[in-house]
């Protein structure tokens, strides 16, 4: 007799990194399109929207992924399969290790951003808290050097999760070795 | 010819005094004039959850009072806005009112407000009813006024009034910006 696991076990990912993973995967994807529409849309009403919008399921990303990192690390790391070759071990930790990376430091860079703008916006989380702005210095140039850094992590953010899925992919259809597999089902307890 | 000379310095003086310049009744200024643009100032606030909100006025404007010497309360104003002049002192805010997310400038020229009923509140006030036409809506606006000043065929009015911008199609920012749009305008005019 065995039950669903909520900690991750040796053998695989338990139920709680199974949701973080794939309610993160949603709200990154998401969040990216909403980025790339925001900037390129006409109606600047709805671009107004769309950007308190984003700003919003920023902050609630920051939330998500600072706790999806405390759970990982509360938690034991499934044993990557038996196959796999050093640099291909190698790499997958550094991408895991960069998307954290990249993913702690975009939300921060949004929010800097908009604390250094000189149009000086307030940010109303999801309509209903006020987000303070960060202690940055407001002015044009500040602006734009958040700016830039933000749109550059977000591209590296873009080529990050192609580069996931695809290993993924690669994993499920080439390797056929369960990497995916076991982000899709959770691991299972043996009961004593 | 000295004591002559000082005569007339003193009555000079006597009518520059503060006293001399004092604001007239209201009756006391009937006649038929026209908005001088250069020595007005039309301006409006909207304010926002947090921070200076937006502050602007607008530099192209046209407009008539007609007071007529039997009753105040029949006076007329009517005041033609050109939002194009929008400014702010900061370009994209500027942009932004003038796009289709406010003013759309590009297809709608003017804001007019036409004075229905004047009510007399006191010597030097009166508070104005009239129909205020944006973006092709028109509806009911009450301004209070003051008269501030009088000299030699000219008047200076303090006009103050709040104005609901959703009901012209321009409530984009909600609630992160008032819904209420803060005029603030000091109109001189000139007899015709």
């Amino acid at each position: 007799m065995s039950k669903l696991a909520f900690r991750n076990t040796r053998d695989g990912y338990g139920l709680v990194a199974i949701v973080f993973h794939w309610a993160l995967a949603v709200l990154i994807l998401g969040q990216i399109g909403l980025g790339l529409v925001m900037m390129r849309i006409a109606d600047q009403r709805l671009a107004f929207d769309l950007i308190q919008w984003h700003k919003s399921l920023g902050l609630l990303l920051l939330l998500l992924i600072a706790l999806r990192l405390t759970w990982r690390l509360l938690n034991p790391q499934p044993r990557p399969p038996a196959s796999l070759r050093r640099w291909e071990r190698c790499a997958s930790a550094s991408v895991h290790l960069l998307l954290y990376a990249v993913f702690l430091a975009l939300p921060f860079t949004g929010w800097a951003l908009v604390s250094a703008s000189v149009l000086g916006i307030p940010t109303l989380v999801f309509g209903l808290f006020l987000l303070p702005h960060l202690p940055v210095g407001v002015s044009e140039a500040g602006e734009s050097f958040w700016r830039i850094l933000h749109h550059l992590l977000a591209y590296t953010a873009i080529v990050l999760v192609a580069g996931h899925a695809l290993a993924a992919l690669r994993h499920h259809l080439i390797l056929k070795d369960g990497v995916l597999k076991r982000m899709l089902r959770p691991a299972r307890r043996t009961k004593p | 010819m000295k004591m002559r000379t000082a005569f007339v310095a003193a009555l000079l003086l006597f009518l520059a005094s503060p006293r001399a310049v004092a604001a007239p009744s209201l009756s006391e200024a009937a006649g038929s004039y026209v908005i001088v643009p250069s020595q007005s100032v039309l301006a409006f606030a909207v304010p926002a959850v947090s921070g200076p909100g937006i502050k602007g006025r607008f530099a192209r404007f046209e407009g008539t009072v007609d007071i007529p010497a039997d009753s105040v309360e029949a006076a007329r104003l009517t005041i033609t806005i050109y939002p194009e002049s929008v400014t702010t002192g900061q370009k994209r805010v500027d942009d932004f009112l003038k796009s289709d997310a406010v003013f759309d400038t590009r297809n709608e020229r003017a804001i007019v407000f036409r004075s229905a009923r004047v009510h007399r509140t006191g010597e030097d006030v009166a508070t104005i009813e009239g129909n205020l036409t944006a973006r092709g809506r028109t509806f009911r606006e009450t301004f209070r006024a003051r008269l501030a000043d009088s000299r030699r065929g000219s008047l200076r009015f303090h006009v103050q009034g709040k104005v609901f911008r959703s009901r012209y199609g321009m409530d984009v920012g909600t609630p992160i910006y008032s819904n209420v749009v803060d005029f603030d305008m000091d109109l001189s005019v000139r007899r015709r």
